[in-house]
């Protein structure tokens, strides 16, 4: 067995993060690789694609039942779907209350103890929207995932975000060894896209692994709780995340330590393409009565 | 012990020239911010020339607490008929329990609770899924089991800042479901502010928000009242402190209506917007609810000092004259009174002890209160320091105690204090149980002056006795001669032939 690979998919909220992820997955799963995916979303919503299901119980949630995390057993907690790809769920509190970040903790550590990656090539990180606190940041620690695969789109914030996770990634690259694996366009439609996530890729000090295009196979698999993959291998779009697999699966080591930009620069970005006309600071914070 | 040529030697400079050298091992930002926390007073200044209640510099050992400590192990834990839940994991309730020794009278776990410690014991999965569920239980357990508790107290550990529980909520919720029990949630979460003071500032905020706004008209109403009506604010009762200075007040003829809080209960919270004055010992810690008293029910507040007879003169005349000449009476009959004990406590120790040199640092107010009874033994206070006063408690320091060059060091560190008194070489070092061994270790007498040793009370009269046997029996002790070792003894003395 080759050494365990770890990698984590990150990104804007609603980008498509676990879509993406679950395809990808079962397309490296096709190639034979052992897979295991830890969603670290109090959503729980990461695996739901792979195991058929609307959420399965999570690792949080039985801690709870059974009274604490160490009266839990691997097997309470991990699910088997399509290709045997092996499925947990951090899972957390209610909106809210208490904390989903020492949440993603008590669980990657529970599953690390346990074994839970013995006898697996992939550990999949999927994790919600934004690093907002150290909790969400666990999966980029020392030891943890090697490449980050941010998932983005054309659209402002969502760049806006992947270069945030860039400056997350950076900081625990120079403590650790957690690099950025590249990004993933995942096409919205928005006005030259790809020229922008490519620009972006390049300033983030990265390469613009894949774009995937938007194709509504994907919904109608997803009606059905499953992977476009699965749902119809035969797609052009299922021929899209299995080049995607290809891709992650060829890129081990050869991730980056990003270079995230300022804010400024990432304006500067939309407006060389074009998408944002050039601000005239002296129209800034006037209301359309005014100017 | 004192330096030889002690007399001759400019004691200002060398207090100068040491904490020079105390900063010079620091690197220059660190000693360019601890500079302003040490100085040699200079008689005539308002205040002791040092900064104070600022973040203390990473890295160091700070002797501080935390806000809840403030909270919880100040101001509210000696409340004894109520429940203190420390909120949090168990570590902050275990380690604040019973540790200040405030006595009480009362029955454990049937009217009191003090020597009890009550924690919600926070687990993973609370921190996790919030811990508001848990608090609600416990409540309901406490009311279970010891029905007879007059209201419940929440003091927060961190995590619960951290998590942001609403524990508002849930006390407002049980209090209802209780019939209007008192729940007083407090938001002492340790990592706010730079010390316990804040804690004690939030602590009093909480009194007022929850307690006297919330108390029942009706009740106040019913408060018979007399004339010369006190509350005894900032005692906390350390081995009877309260007791012992309480005596002194209904001797001269008040009547000591509430004490905050030693062996204080929520009915005297309650009842102390009735009193004609609020005498205040711990300025630091409850000088906030004593202004808000002031502006809300008019009534005044005046500090005062029960350490050592002379303080205690000062200290009865000065709240008598907020009273008619039948307390001024009283006070002057309580003077006479008891001066003939303290003549034969002086008498009996101040031989002994004499030119004896003292270094303190502690907490609130004892870094100046003390000086007084030390002065009344013959001994001389040459170094103290505060760990978490604000300037104003350094102008009084200033203004009504220490003497010209003094060494003065602010949230002082472990290094710093050692340093210090390696050099200074006093005969006493009053400080706590983290300071104690340090001390002894190399020689010096050393007394806990937050929890009196195991001793007290030290307040008033009475406390005084027991202040002077005390400090002889730490200085005077005969292990001291047997302290040095034995290979640093004189040559002459190994010389001795046998026969």
């Amino acid at each position: 067995m080759a050494s365990l690979r770890q990698i984590a998919f990150y990104g804007k909220g609603g980008i498509g993060k676990s879509t993406t992820s679950q395809n990808t997955l079962a397309g490296l799963t096709e190639m034979g690789q052992k897979i295991l995916i830890v969603g670290c979303d109090p959503k729980a919503d990461s695996t739901r694609l792979i195991l058929h299901a609307k959420a399965q119980d999570t690792i949080l949630s039985l801690a709870a039942e059974a009274g604490s995390v160490e009266d839990l057993e691997l097997e309470d907690v991990l699910k088997v779907g399509f290709g045997d790809i092996k499925c947990v769920e951090s899972g957390g509190p209610e909106p809210g209350v208490g904390c989903a970040g020492r949440g993603v903790i008590t669980a990657i550590n529970f599953l690390e103890e346990n074994g839970a990656y013995d006898d697996v090539d992939y550990v999949s990180y999927d994790v919600l929207g934004d690093v907002v606190c150290g909790g969400f940041a666990m999966p980029i620690r020392e030891n943890k995932a090697q490449e980050i695969y941010i998932v983005m789109s054309g659209e402002m914030m969502a760049m806006y975000a992947a270069n945030n996770i860039s400056k997350g990634i950076l900081k625990y690259a120079n403590s650790g060894g957690v690099r950025l694996g590249g990004l993933v366009c995942n096409e919205r439609k928005t006005d030259k896209e790809y020229d922008l996530a490519e620009s972006l890729a390049g300033k983030l000090g990265t390469k613009l692994i894949h774009f995937v295009p938007r194709d509504n196979i994907v919904q109608h698999a997803e009606l059905r709780r499953m992977t476009v993959v699965e749902y119809a291998p035969e797609s052009k779009q299922a021929g899209e995340y299995r080049t995607l697999a290809h891709k992650v699966h060829n890129n081990a080591g050869n991730g980056t330590i990003p270079t995230p930009i300022t804010m400024d620069e990432l304006e500067d970005l939309l407006m060389e393409h074009g998408i944002m006309p050039t601000i005239d600071e002296t129209q800034v914070g006037k209301k359309a009565v005014e100017a | 012990m004192s330096v030889a040529n002690e007399e001759t030697v400019d004691v200002k400079a060398r207090n100068k020239d040491l904490i020079k050298e105390v900063l010079a091992v620091y690197p220059e930002k660190t000693a360019k911010r601890r500079a302003k926390h040490l100085n040699v007073h200079e008689q005539g200044k308002s205040d002791c020339g040092v900064k104070s209640n600022i973040k203390s510099i990473p890295g160091v050992m700070t002797i501080r607490g935390c806000a809840y400590a403030g909270s919880k192990g100040v101001v509210w834990g000696p409340i004894k008929d109520m429940v203190h839940i420390s909120h949090g994991p168990v570590g902050c309730g275990q380690y604040s329990w019973s540790s200040r020794r405030n006595y009480f009278i009362g029955v454990t776990g049937v009217d009191s609770f003090g020597t009890m410690q009550f924690t919600s014991d926070f687990q993973e999965k609370d921190i996790v899924f919030g811990g508001d569920k848990k608090l609600a239980k416990l409540m309901d357990e406490i009311q279970e089991l010891f029905p007879l508790n007059k209201g419940i107290t929440v003091q927060s550990e961190c995590p619960i800042g951290l998590i942001g529980d609403d524990i508002e909520a849930v006390s407002k919720v049980k209090s209802k479901e209780y019939g209007g029990k008192t729940i007083v949630p407090v938001r002492c979460e340790g990592f706010r502010g730079v010390s316990q003071s804040l804690g004690h500032h939030i602590a009093n905020d909480a009194v007022r928000d929850y307690i006297f706004d919330k108390t029942d008209p009706s009740k106040l109403a019913e408060f018979e009242s007399t004339p010369y009506d006190v509350a005894i604010i900032g005692d906390y009762n350390i081995g009877g402190d309260a007791w012992a200075s309480r005596i002194l007040l209904e001797e001269m003829g008040l009547r000591v209506i509430a004490q905050w809080s030693g062996d204080g209960t929520l009915a005297e919270l309650e009842a102390t917007p009735k009193a004609k004055l609020n005498v205040l010992h711990c300025y630091r810690s409850m000088n906030y609810i004593s202004r808000h008293m002031e502006e809300k029910f008019g009534i005044p507040w005046c500090e005062y000092n029960f350490f050592g007879p002379t303080k205690i003169v000062d200290s009865l005349r000065k709240i008598a004259s907020y009273f008619d000449d039948k307390i001024k009476e009283g006070a002057e009959r309580v003077i006479a009174k008891y001066q003939p004990l303290m003549d034969a406590v002086i008498a009996k120790y101040r031989p002994r002890l004499e030119g004896k040199k003292v270094m303190l640092y502690v907490g609130g107010l004892r870094p100046r209160h003390v000086i007084g009874a030390y002065e009344d033994l013959g001994m001389e206070v040459v170094g103290t320091g505060y760990e978490f006063a604000h300037n104003d408690d350094y102008q009084r320091t200033a203004q009504h105690y220490v003497k010209d060059g003094t060494l003065i060091y602010d949230d002082v560190n472990g290094y710093e204090f050692e340093k210090f008194v390696e050099k200074v070489q006093p005969d006493l070092v009053g400080s706590g149980i983290k300071e104690k061994y340090v001390f002894q270790k190399m020689g010096v007498p050393f007394r806990q002056m937050h929890s009196w040793d195991y001793s007290g009370p030290y307040h008033g009269y009475d406390g005084f006795a027991i202040f002077a046997r005390d400090m002889d029996m730490a200085i005077n002790a005969p292990v001291w001669k047997m302290a040095k070792a034995p290979w640093k003894t004189d040559a002459a003395a190994t010389a001795v032939a046998a026969e």
